[in-house]
């Protein structure tokens, strides 16, 4: 059972990577999320696998460990807020450049323009734009 | 009055001017002035003590285990600056009131001013050196917000933000001073610290200390080579110029110097850095101030100057030496304040500062003209006004004092110095008032009204009585000056009397005053001298400086951060799996401790689910629409597992969370595309997926052999099941110890989500505003939309089930603490029952409905939670200590009350709130983008449905 538990982490955590290093906006939210998952089942396996055990105090005499739980359930909430904050993010870069890349376009060349001397050529030439 | 209120009065006053903004400028200005006026009583109440030579404390331990106390002090030193600062902060106000312009923005003024009030009483007050520290910030920050407060001026702008750079700077350096300094010493209270003068002059980092302490001195103070922000400060409102420049800010440096005096002085290295940087910053400001024909920028170069004669005179190391600095201080405050009200006066009526379209005032404005005369005078040294007093004892000092071996070298360089002080003196009474009436001036001249001439002529009272009656500074002067040399040195003896007999420095004297006439007869020929000289300008070095410092970091940050995402995340990855292989091979594993449990065939195949969507994702994640579902899929199967090891919180969480995150993620589609297109090229994907498949690995490794071995030391959860019953009251562990052991935490938590979703608002808000509304209007659908907009049945259904959904949610949250459930869960599902109304009956409809705003929701939640947490205090208990008992109302059960489900409810709210200010953000944006004309939902009521097809 351990080692099912650390193979789905495993899997969860390859494909988040793989999603994350992808180069539109969807695809790295759904690597993070994925990740999200995977930390929280590592962090909530933690304190060890009990199955029957909940931490709900009875007669019974097996409990599980309650504090990975107690810390994974906040993080559960948060990491919902944060996907939300980047989902947002996201959107508005989409819905301001029409473009849903997550790379910046404009790699600077490797120049000796002083930073302060202002270019007379707009800021902005991508092609998409010149419609 | 206690001296913590004496401390906190200017800040807690800070909020009023603001709240009185729209009360009127009198009201603004009124209460500025009572605050102010409250605090200076406060101090006053203090003074029999001070007299009597008593040490008034107040002590609040805030970390003790850093060292970092509360703590304040009283003595003559502090009560000097105190009163200094407060009573000119009073006639500053009283001027601002009348010299700010209609459209400036009072309220903000004076919100500032007394931020920065605030800050220099905390300074001249602290009694713990790192307290010191965080009031020498603030008054940073507080000057900055003063500097700039013309916003529109670019000078103000920039002469703010080389302030805060010089002095930020200066700050920093003096952080690591006073560190160095508490280590020595093994205390950060500067009472102790006074006292170990042997320890601290012995050690080793002595030098190190001195010098990043007055570091920070030098900058605050403007001394050379720091002095060239101070006259660039000059673009603030004359007030603001008059208080910082006069009794405050550039006292700051002063103070500390005199302050750490007992420890630091009497040393080779303290004389020759501090006597020198103050004997070349005296003769370089006083030669500059000269040439400067903006009346403020002499006033700035001759406040240079004199603050270089006060370290100078510090710098000497001597009992009489610190006595005359503190006599200077209160002198130079007076006359220099005046001077610099009065120059606000001269622009404010004549509409220019330049002192060669001047001349002649003397008919047109005789007030000002007398104020000016006598504070001018004072400044120059001559008999009878207190300057001279400070001024002969300077000379006397400096005549004493022996630099670099050669004993005429000081005293000549002094008395240069007083010349030229002299002759700007001088060349502002001549070129400004004297002379004949112009017809050119911009504005007709002529005296303000009393607001503006009486806080000046005020200062000039001081400036005339101790000029007369020296011996009435006397005592007062002698208290100070015991309080800098403290043990170290008997207050010298020598009386204030302003006729010595034909010595030494009476001579200096009067070769300075009668130089200095020489000199502005000769100012002519002298400043075309002046004007051919080259010279550096301190401004440009600091600007290329900066610049040298931006391209520099730009150099080295350009190559690694060049805005390629992946190509960050991907080096993060590498790094944490490199990082992860070095310690596997380099480490040492020890044995597997438990048994691995065996697994059936369900789990079996829910982990085929969970392995095969997550491959899934990979796999079509182009097709967004279907990679929602497998993510879907993915989280309930997580779910599943939670429920299957013994973590039932924790599942329900999961899936309301899954739904609502879903739901965010579908109202995002609705505006990106729904494809994503094939970019990347075959070996860019392949290189991915082994970065992908390693990560994997080490995470699968680690989880495999993290799981079957145990913790090395002993956890801490025991104790949670032991108390929590006992302690919290509740048999749910996991709930007790969120809205009790662990609260907190809790707090913070439901805080950020808090931020985040006012920060999804704030982004819709700017995004509405902005370009992106227009492009919302005529976006077209991508795709064809459904028939109807609200079917009747959803419609029908999501309102019937409403008060269950809302019941259960109720029943979710009572049960918390003792079965699984509580407010994070109960706010989830209440929020899916309100968003399932927003989805059958559309947006408008439900919002019209809506009571209450989300962000009074989240706001009210977290102010639930820690005014339970503040509820504590009043029994005497640490804040969010919770308590419980069992109450019985007759027909009922027993039942149990509890401190923790009030704290719960504050979460309720909160998570609630959160949720659905971020879901209806989204649905803002969608709503702007709906097509008009469409059918508002089946309404029975029919009054309203009226003005919802309006609002559609």
């Amino acid at each position: 059972m351990e080692f099912l538990v650390a193979s789905a982490i495993g899997f969860l955590t390859a494909s988040g990577i793989y999603l994350v290093l992808r180069l539109r906006t969807f695809p790295v939210i759904m690597g993070t999320s994925l990740l999200t998952y995977a930390v929280n089942v590592f962090l909530f396996a933690s304190g060890g696998l009990t199955v029957g055990g909940p931490p709900i105090l009875t007669d019974a005499l097996l409990y599980t460990d309650p504090l990975p739980q107690a810390l994974v359930l906040t993080a559960i909430v948060i990491s919902f807020g944060m996907t939300a904050v980047v989902v947002m993010i996201a959107l508005g870069a989409y819905l301001g450049g029409d473009d849903d890349h997550v790379d910046d376009p404009l790699i600077d060349p490797p120049t000796d323009v002083p930073p302060d001397v202002p270019s007379d050529l707009p800021t902005d030439l991508r092609p998409e734009d010149a419609q | 009055m206690s001296l913590f209120l004496v401390v906190a009065l200017p800040f807690l006053g800070a909020m009023l001017p603001g709240l009185m903004n729209s009360a009127g400028r009198k009201a603004c200005a009124g209460v500025t002035f009572t605050v102010s006026l409250l605090a200076l009583i406060g101090l006053l109440t203090n003074l029999p003590a001070v007299l009597a030579g008593e040490l008034v404390t107040a002590r609040f331990d805030w970390i003790p285990l850093l060292g970092l106390n509360f703590t304040l002090m009283l003595d003559g030193l502090g009560f000097f600056f105190a009163a200094l600062i407060l009573t000119i902060g009073l006639l500053i106000i009283a001027y601002a009131r009348h010299y700010l312009a209609r459209e400036d923005n009072m309220g903000e003024f004076f919100t500032y001013l007394l931020l920065f009030q605030g800050a220099m009483v905390g300074i001249v007050l602290s009694d713990n050196v790192l307290l010191l520290l965080v009031f020498w910030e603030l008054t940073s920050l507080s000057s900055f917000l003063l500097i700039g407060y013309w916003k529109h001026l670019p000078e103000g702008r920039q002469g703010a933000r080389m302030a805060l750079t010089v002095t930020g700077m200066g700050g920093l350096a003096m952080i690591a001073g006073m560190l160095i300094l508490g280590q020595i010493v093994g205390s950060y209270d500067l009472s102790i610290i006074l006292q170990s003068r042997e320890v601290i002059q012995s050690s080793p980092l002595y030098v190190p200390a001195l010098i990043l302490i007055l570091l920070g001195c030098f900058t605050k103070s403007a001394q050379f080579p720091f002095h060239f922000w101070l006259p660039h400060a000059m673009a603030a409102p004359t007030p603001v110029s008059a208080y910082l420049h006069s009794a405050t800010m550039v006292k700051a440096g002063i103070f500390l110097m005199a302050r750490m005096w007992p420890v630091l002085s009497g040393t080779p290295e303290w004389f020759m850095i501090v006597t020198t940087a103050g004997l070349i910053t005296m003769v370089l400001g006083a030669v500059i101030a000269l040439f400067k024909h903006d009346l403020k920028a002499l006033l700035a170069f001759s406040t240079v100057s004199h603050l270089g004669l006060i370290t100078m005179l510090l710098g000497t190391g001597t009992a009489f030496g610190a006595m005359a600095a503190m006599f200077h201080i209160l002198n130079h405050a007076t006359f220099k304040a005046a001077l610099f009200m009065s120059a606000g006066i001269i622009d404010h009526e004549t509409h220019t500062r330049d002192i060669r379209k001047l001349g002649g005032l003397r008919h047109l404005m005789p007030v000002t003209f007398v104020i000016a005369t006598l504070a001018a005078l004072s400044m120059a040294g001559i008999p009878l006004l207190n300057g001279f007093l400070s001024k002969e004892m300077m000379l006397e000092e400096a005549y004493d004092t022996t630099l670099f071996g050669t004993p005429w070298l000081l005293p000549a360089l002094a008395v240069f110095g007083s010349l030229f002080s002299a002759a700007y003196s001088f060349r502002l009474i001549g070129h400004v008032f004297l002379g004949p009436v112009r017809n050119d001036y911009p504005a007709r001249p002529h005296d303000p009204g009393m607001g503006l001439w009486l806080p000046p002529a005020l200062l000039i009272v001081p400036v005339v009585v101790i000029g007369l009656m020296p011996s009435l500074a006397e005592p007062f002067v002698k208290m100070v000056t015991a309080s800098v040399l403290g043990t170290t040195a008997d207050v010298p003896d020598a009386h204030f009397k302003i006729w010595h007999g034909l010595v030494p420095p009476l001579y200096m004297s009067i070769v300075a005053v009668v130089g200095g006439l020489l000199m502005l007869a000769v100012f002519t020929p002298a400043l075309r001298l002046w004007d051919g000289a080259p010279r550096p300008e301190a401004k440009r070095i600091f600007d290329s400086i900066i610049a040298g410092t931006v391209s520099l970091s730009r150099g080295l940050i350009r190559p690694l951060h060049d805005g390629t995402f992946t190509r960050y995340a991907a080096i993060m990855v590498v790094t944490v799996i490199a990082v992860g292989a070095h310690a596997w091979v380099t480490g040492t594993v020890g044995p597997a401790t438990r048994a691995p449990q065996p697994a059936n065939v369900v789990q079996f195949a829910g982990w085929l689910m969970l392995v095969l969507t997550a491959c899934g994702l990979v796999v079509f994640h182009r097709n967004r629409l279907l990679s929602l579902i497998l993510i879907g899929i993915v989280g309930l199967m997580v779910s599943v597992g939670f429920v299957f090891f013994s973590a039932p919180d924790l599942a329900m969480t999961q899936l309301t969370v899954e739904v609502v995150t879903i739901i965010l993620l579908l109202l995002a589609l609705n505006f990106l595309p729904n494809r994503t297109p094939v970019e990347s090229t075959i070996l860019r994907r392949v290189r991915d997926g082994g970065i992908a498949v390693a990560g994997g690995f080490v995470a699968m490794g680690l989880t495999y052999y993290y799981l079957l071995r145990d913790p090395v030391a002993p956890s801490i959860s025991e104790f949670h099941l032991a108390n929590a019953y006992k302690g919290g009251g509740g048999t749910n562990v996991v709930n007790v110890i969120l809205v009790d052991f662990r609260g907190f935490d809790t707090y913070g938590e439901i805080i950020v989500l808090g931020i985040a979703a006012l920060l999804i608002f704030a982004l819709t808000e700017s995004l509405l505003s902005g370009p992106v509304r227009a492009r919302l209007l005529n976006r077209k659908p991508d795709q064809a939309r459904a028939g109807g907009s609200h079917s009747l049945m959803p419609v029908v259904l999501t309102r019937v089930i409403m008060p269950v959904v809302l019941m259960v949610g109720f029943f979710i949250f009572l049960r918390g603490h003792n079965e699984p459930g509580g407010g994070f869960i109960a706010g989830l599902i209440v929020s899916i029952a309100f968003v399932m109304q927003y989805m059958a009956s559309g947006f408008s409809w439900t919002s019209e409905r809506l009571r209450y705003p989300y962000h009074g929701v989240i706001g009210a939640g977290v102010l639930i939670a820690g005014l339970t947490g503040v509820g504590s205090w009043f029994f005497g208990k640490p804040f969010l200590t919770s308590d419980f008992t069992y109450v019985r109302i007759p027909p009922f059960e027993k039942f149990e009350l509890a401190t923790a489900a009030l704290f719960d409810l504050g979460v309720f709210l909160a998570v609630f709130g959160a949720v659905m200010l971020s879901l209806e953000s989204f649905s803002r944006l969608a709503r702007r983008a709906h097509v008009p004309g469409r059918e508002p939902p089946e309404d029975s009521d029919h009054s309203r449905r009226k003005s919802a097809g309006m609002e559609a």
